[in-house]
């Protein structure tokens, strides 16, 4: 092996602030090698970001580099002085971040940003600098480079603002990329775009990536190399084919179990018990033994260290020390099978059947206000689910499914169509009758941390619904019923005199549980429930989404964009695409049989966590989506979809039946 | 002697505030949600400075608004009660407000500042200095006999002031060892080296500050005019002190007023939107193009006549000051609410869009109830803040506005009173300058305590900063 490009060793950053400094990154040490693509993975708050600021020293003002070396091509990186430093950032370094839209100057267009780093950095000026902009931004394959240099960055599309990002950052050949979750913002679709465009600029320019990510996926598709972290240490040390192939460490091991792709539909997932402990304090042990299943009495008291588990495979774990050797290698227990008991789905009719839904938003303008578009966000919804089942809605970010679920709720007022829950229209009820039937129909929505009210208790928050729908007249059973809900989504009775703040994510996200159905609802949207949640943590939370239906027959309208979770979750699947449901059918038929070209292309753009899999020769989707204000003419598809046709263009398909319950609405019949 | 105490509408008010703060405080103390914030202030060295100097304003306009009157010797049985009404503060302040001289004098004079002609026991006529009725009465030979005395009993106000400061500060040490379960001596070092969770350091070396300053003030007060007199011989401290009720009352009614308003109009614009907030903003937008101080001065000038048409309703000269007073904070308060308001509107505007709102429709509560139990709590923050920040603005205001005439009834002391008193004599040669010095320092020191406090509070409360917070 050549001299590594980056090493980094023993690093400690401390981030002050609260009675004691939080240990953020505590002595980490890895090498990369020039041209090398290395991961570093782990969920959040396991210091995966502050490695990547400690190494560019872009700390916030709380941190503060405690100690250790970093090294950029054998040059110490942590004695040079800040004039020097800047010298180094986008010229030998360079990094990408997160939110494309938080990371442009929405005032300058994004051919000054790129030309800006072009001239701090070159002795380009003039001519010359905007030829290499135009360069650049061509080599990110952003489409129709020369106007969209002199465009602003809210004309952009996220993924089009993270090209301009990934520009600015080439724009002098950086040794070395540092990309922070580049697509985590991203919706699938453009997440491959931007993956494939760093892995072909990667290899053809040779240069070094230090890839941050918590997605699995991600990493086995782009990676030659990868490390976990956990609690602000590497664990495990591995090139990415032997990782994937046998992970080491007892939680790398874990994180693989709980992604639900990797489980069976009828299994319970895989869930790391607790959270990630803080880092404020010492540990004795190994920090992730008291989470650990297969921790050894030495683990709480011992540190552990670096064990050989392979060829340039490395882990910090005592059960790969001389003798325990192989104490790994035996499978984990089948967990019984959690599937609904099937006496309690009645087949006979839909719990909720929507017919021809839609919300639109009137664009105003001008004096007098008049109407003069419509945002069509929701355009003609039909679907239905039956009691105990669960359908699965999927689509891009903006493709309308968050609106459905308010919109049949009338958390936003639909435009037309018909909502029968139980047989009664929910949008023909006056607002006094809609107010008793709202205990049928409940929702769980995406941020654990503003969906409840950080000034109420969790008690008084559970309260709420069973007062306001006037169910339970004493306050004594109310209480008894709160406590039984608490119990049953896994929280000891003693939180309900507590404030919301005190929990974490996922235990925020089992309250929310708790208080849905706390009316004994029939239906729960649930709107991206574990979309802003830990893998691990995520588990836990499908598993309770899964026992829940289960004990009591609900039926689930389950909104994501997450084709896994999709899959392990759902009976019934309806892919959106710019308010319309585009596909339509069971589990099994559209996962394996999909036959509308969008559903297949955001199939094949889900990162799968084996780098086995090849993603080349399948379809890969131009663009962006559509603005729903002006949807393209004919199939709202066609701009974007490989296989048009010229009727494509004309007018909308009409629906296409597959089998008896798989229809797509597509002009393609092969 | 027997008393009658009467209750002014303001005092009424102030009672009824001190009452709600004191059930605010008992509310609070049980839920450590809405005491953590206070907690937070209590850390701050500055905000309990200013608070401690806040508190002494406060004790002055509180003992202000205690109004009685007094019995009148009568011959009969049927008691009579005099016709003037004294506040408690008259009563401490007796000899300060007795103590009548016929015009200016200078701070701590024996004699007059302007020469009066004098008949001399021979019949001639000279034109001297004459000596005060009160002021360094009590010396026998003034010229050379003042300063050895001022001094004196400054020295002998100070000690007193030290002596107190001191078993005020043991009292304190007592205190924290008793909560903290430690030693006095421990509690001692623990308040010296700012460790103790209430800043107590600050506490008292503003206490002190204070008590250096009161004592001698004290000592001298009944002896000479500290602070001088004005054009009519009335004290310019007894002045200065009155002064601060009313101040005190603008700051806290005035801001009172405008927060139904704000919180209401605000948060329904928020919640609403549509017409509600089309409406609500029309109407704040009116409101703050129309200037301030025409809106105020027609408003007290028809409250003015209003009065003055019905003595039958006002039957003496305090209680129609009083009602102007009343007047002038409700006219303030409705040209001030719009900024709060307009605050408010876009805080709601954002939380209503949050899924605990969100879930709380879905429960079908009414939309009365999440205003009240989900937005307005998410907003007092905002409110708590806005209303520190507005007393202090406010107070100037009231000087402002008596500077020019339109303020409160010219019977009554007030910062702005004494200004518009002294202004024209500062062209006076040489100058009359204590008038206007004791009504700046006076309203300097409060605005700036007020300020102080403000800031602490709003660095408390402000949730941005709490979880950044704790390395300030």
């Amino acid at each position: 092996m050549t001299a590594p490009l980056l090493r980094v060793e023993n690093l400690s950053t401390l981030v002050r602030g609260g009675a004691a400094p939080l240990r953020a990154v505590d002595g980490l040490s890895f090498e990369i090698a020039p041209g090398e693509t290395f991961a570093l993975v782990g969920e959040s708050g396991c210091g995966k970001s502050m490695t990547a600021l400690s190494i560019m020293r872009l700390l916030p003002d709380a941190g503060e580099i405690a100690g250790g070396r970093v090294e950029l091509q054998g040059e110490n990186l942590l004695a040079l002085p800040e004039s020097r430093m800047r010298d180094l950032r986008g010229h030998r370094m360079a990094m990408i971040f997160q939110e494309p839209g938080l990371s442009l100057n929405p005032v300058m267009t994004v051919g000054e940003q790129v030309a800006e780093s072009v001239r701090r950095h070159t002795a380009l000026r003039g001519a010359a600098a905007d030829a290499r902009v135009l360069e650049l931004l061509e080599a990110v394959r952003m489409p129709d480079a020369r106007r969209r240099a002199a465009e602003y960055p809210f004309q952009l599309s996220g993924g089009m603002k993270q090209r301009v990002m990934i520009a600015i950052a080439l724009a002098c050949d950086p040794a070395l990329l540092i990309a922070d979750e580049p697509t985590t913002a991203l919706d699938v679709t453009v997440q491959a775009q931007v993956l494939d465009l760093l892995r072909e600029l990667q290899q053809s320019r040779g240069m070094a990536m230090l890839l941050i990510t918590h997605d699995l996926g991600v990493v086995a598709q782009v990676a030659q190399r990868v490390a976990v972290m956990y609690a602000g240490q590497i664990v495990e040390t591995a090139p990415v084919p032997a990782f994937f192939a046998g992970p080491a460490h007892p939680y790398s091991r874990k994180l693989f179990a709980s992604l639900p792709e990797r489980a069976g539909r009828g299994r319970a997932l895989a869930a790391i018990p607790g959270s990630v402990p803080r880092l404020d304090r010492d540990f004795a042990g190994c920090r992730f033994a008291e989470r650990c299943d297969a921790a050894l009495p030495q683990c709480a008291g011992t540190l552990p260290q670096w064990h050989e588990a392979g060829r340039d495979h490395v882990v910090r774990c005592h059960l790969y020390g001389s003798d325990e050797r192989g104490v790994m290698s035996d499978e984990r227990k089948p967990e019984p099978p959690t599937s609904p008991d099937s006496s309690l789905i009645a087949h006979h009719s839909s719990l909720l059947e929507v017919s021809g839904l839609k919300v639109w938003f009137p664009v105003r303008k001008g004096l007098l206000q008049r109407t003069v578009g419509q945002v069509r966000a929701v355009d003609g919804v039909s679907l239905s689910i039956a009691p105990g089942r669960t359908l699965g809605l999927v689509g891009e970010s903006g493709c309308g499914k968050t609106t459905v679920g308010k919109g049949l709720l009338r958390l936003i007022e639909p435009t037309a169509g018909r909502v029968m829950v139980d047989g009664e229209d929910f949008l023909a009820l006056r607002r006094r009758d809609l107010r008793l039937r709202r205990r049928d129909v409940q929702i769980i929505f995406q941020d654990p941390y503003a969906s409840l009210n950080p000034r109420v208790r969790i008690g008084d928050a559970l309260e709420e619904g069973l007062l306001a729908l006037g169910v339970g007249v004493d306050a004594r059973w109310r209480q008894s019923r709160i406590d039984e809900l608490l119990a049953e989504v896994g929280l000891p009775p003693d939180v309900k005199s507590r404030y919301p703040h005190e929990f974490s994510g996922g235990q925020r996200q089992r309250i929310a549980i708790a208080r849905a159905l706390a009316v004994q609802p029939k239906l729960i949207v649930c709107d991206e429930p574990t979309s802003a949640l830990d893998v691990s943590v995520q588990a836990q939370i499908l598993n309770l989404l899964k026992r829940l239906q289960g004990e009591r027959g609900l039926s689930y309208l389950f909104i994501s964009h997450n084709m896994a979770v999709i899959e392990y979750m759902a009976d019934d699947i309806a892919v959106m695409y710019l308010g319309r449901i585009v596909e339509r059918g069971t589990v099994a038929e559209v996962m394996h049989g999909p036959r509308h070209p969008y559903t297949r292309a955001l199939l094949a753009a889900v990162p799968v966590a084996d780098p086995r899999h090849n993603p080349r020769g399948t379809i890969r989707l131009a663009g962006d989506l559509p603005s729903p204000l002006n949807p393209p003419s004919g199939c709202h598809f066609h701009p974007r979809c490989p296989a048009a046709m010229p009727q494509c263009r004309e007018q909308y398909p009409g629906r296409n039946s597959w089998s008896p319950t798989q229809v797509a609405w597509c002009h393609l019949r092969d | 002697m027997p008393v009658r105490i009467e209750l002014l509408w303001s005092d009424l008010l102030v009672w009824l505030l001190v009452a709600g703060l004191v059930g605010l405080a008992l509310y609070t103390r049980k839920r450590p949600h809405l005491s953590a914030p206070w907690i937070r202030v209590g850390a701050s060295a500055s905000g309990m400075a200013a608070a401690t100097v806040l508190s002494f304003f406060v004790l002055v306009g509180l003992l202000d608004s205690v109004h009685y009157r007094s019995a009148l010797p009568s011959p009969g049985g049927k008691p009579a009660w005099s016709t003037e009404l004294r506040s408690l503060l008259d009563r401490v302040l007796d000899p300060l407000r007795a103590g009548r001289e016929k015009t200016y004098s200078a701070p701590l004079a024996t004699h007059l500042f302007a020469k009066e002609t004098v008949v001399l026991p021979d019949g001639r006529e000279e034109r001297v200095f004459p000596r005060l009725r009160h002021g360094g009465a009590h010396l026998a030979d003034p010229e050379a006999g003042r300063w050895p005395d001022v001094a004196t009993k400054a020295f002998r106000g100070l000690a007193l002031a030290l002596l107190l400061w001191f078993a005020a500060a043991i009292g304190v040490a007592a205190m924290t060892a008793r909560s903290l379960g430690t030693g006095i001596e421990a509690a001692w070092r623990g308040i010296w080296g700012g460790r103790t969770p209430l800043q107590w350091r600050a506490v008292l070396c503003a206490l002190a500050a204070v008590l250096v300053i009161a004592g001698p003030v004290a000592a001298l007060a009944p002896y000479y005019h500290v602070l001088g007199t004005d054009k009519v011989g009335q004290d310019v401290l007894y002045q200065a002190l009155k002064s601060v009720r009313t101040g005190l009352i603008i700051g806290t009614l005035a801001t009172l007023v405008t927060l139904p308003f704000a919180l209401v109009l605000g948060v329904m614009a928020g919640y609403f939107r549509g017409w509600v907030d089309d409406l609500v903003q029309y109407l704040y937008t009116t409101l703050s193009s129309i200037p301030g101080v025409l809106l105020i001065a027609a408003a007290v000038l028809m409250m003015q006549v209003y009065v003055e048409n019905h003595p039958e309703l006002f039957p003496s000269t305090e209680i129609r000051a009083d009602v102007r007073l009343l007047a002038l904070c409700v006219i303030l308060g409705i040209t001030s609410w719009t900024g709060l308001c307009r605050l408010l509107r876009g805080e709601v505007l954002k939380l209503r869009e949050l899924e605990y709102v969100q879930a709380a429709q879905a429960f079908g509560v009414s939309n009365w109830r999440i205003m009240m139990r989900h937005l307005t709590p998410n907003v007092m923050h905002i409110v708590m803040i806005a209303l520190v920040m507005d007393f202090s603005g406010l107070v100037l205001a009231e000087a402002v506005l008596s500077y020019i005439g339109v303020g409160v009834d010219p019977s009554m002391i007030s910062f702005g009173t004494m200004i518009n008193g002294a202004r024209l004599e500062m062209a006076r040669e040489p100058m009359v300058w204590w008038s206007l010095a004791a009504a700046f320092v006076f309203m300097l020191a409060l605005v700036l305590a007020a300020n102080l406090f403000a800031d602490a509070v709003r660095d408390a409360f402000d949730p941005r900063l709490a979880i950044a917070g704790g390395r300030a």
